[in-house]
């Protein structure tokens, strides 16, 4: 079964700069340019869809639908935004992104080395991250 | 009062449920170490030391926000009276298992304190009697520090001092904090 659910996942900081990618997929791979352009690019969708709305306190996009995949997007109140790309119709991406935040306060800004708003380079964050799309993935495959 | 009662109910709820426990005097003797290694390298000079706390609890403030969303779960506050009870109630109850009391609200409710009947920064210290100490150190300034660098994150300015506390002999110790403004969204300005 070559199914995957799950194509990429995307971390942009407040100002709009991609702070984390990882691709998932064998399809939808992108290099290092294309990643930070779509992460900016997405932000200011982001952003602009909040003018768009008619009614006051939106908060921007939460789901962009494709006819061939998903984009689940999850923002923290600090305006920290978290998006995976997945297939069409992938059930509890919204708690996938909300462990992936948890993860993120844990094993990325409780590193005292880590930087603020700065590229993740943490280790444990990618060990702990490689887990829970795993464990994802195959509760998806196992429906 | 409503937003207050829910505040409790849920700083109790996460407390019990999602949050590691430590030894309080670690963190006791932790900090207190800190505190007096700043007297120390700056030679006793306390307007510099509270600075620092202030300076080292702002950087903490700035990361430990997402935490604190993360594991509350909650969304943005109605208003900064519903911010106060936030913070008593949920802020320090799950990091410090504390509920500072939040009162003197001034009238256009941008200003209030806080009551720390119980702070475990502070057991077991006492002042150094040289005379500037205990009119010029606040102990426990780091609070301040978190308290802004918190708020900032989630879009708004203040300021949290330390108006009176325990260990200087006073009865009460009292922190003021004053929200100066919202950070309105960082929108670019009109690129039509």
């Amino acid at each position: 079964m070559g199914t995957v659910a799950i194509y990429s996942l995307f971390i942009i900081n407040k100002s709009g700069g991609l702070i984390y990618y990882k691709d998932y997929g064998s399809a939808g791979r992108m290099d290092t340019n294309d990643s930070l352009r779509l992460a900016s690019l997405w932000h200011s969708m982001h952003a602009i869809s909040q003018q768009l709305s008619p009614t006051t306190g939106c908060t921007g996009i939460d789901l962009l639908q494709a006819h061939n995949f998903d984009l689940h997007c999850f923002q923290s109140l600090t305006g920290t935004k978290f998006f995976v790309v997945c297939e069409t119709g992938a059930q509890n991406m919204e708690i996938l992104l909300k462990t992936i935040y948890e993860l993120y306060t844990e094993f990325v800004l409780k590193n005292p080395f880590y930087e603020m708003e700065m590229p993740i380079r943490c280790e444990l964050f990618d060990l702990n991250l490689a887990q829970v799309i795993q464990k994802d993935r195959v509760a998806l495959l196992g429906r | 009062m409503a937003t207050s009662q829910k505040a409790a109910r849920l700083g109790e709820e996460v407390w019990k449920t999602r949050v590691d426990k430590v030894n309080a005097e670690l963190v006791t003797l932790t900090y207190g170490t800190i505190v007096s290694q700043l007297c120390a390298d700056y030679d006793n000079d306390y307007a510099q030391v509270n600075q620092q706390l202030d300076k080292m609890g702002y950087n903490i403030g700035m990361r430990l926000i997402e935490d604190f969303l993360a594991k509350s779960n909650t969304g943005r506050c109605g208003n900064f009276r519903d911010t106060a009870e936030m913070i008593s109630k949920v802020g320090f109850k799950i990091f410090l298992n504390i509920t500072p009391t939040v009162t003197n609200w001034t009238a256009d409710n941008k200003q209030f304190s806080l009551l720390f009947d119980e702070n475990p920064l502070a057991d077991f210290v006492e002042l150094p009697d040289d005379g500037r100490a205990q009119d010029e150190l606040w102990f426990s300034n780091i609070f301040c520090g978190i308290l802004r660098g918190a708020l900032e994150m989630v879009q708004m300015s203040i300021e949290a001092r330390f108006v009176s506390d325990v260990l200087r002999g006073n009865d009460v110790t009292e922190m003021r904090v004053t929200l100066i403004r919202y950070i309105e969204d960082e929108m670019p300005p009109d690129d039509e």
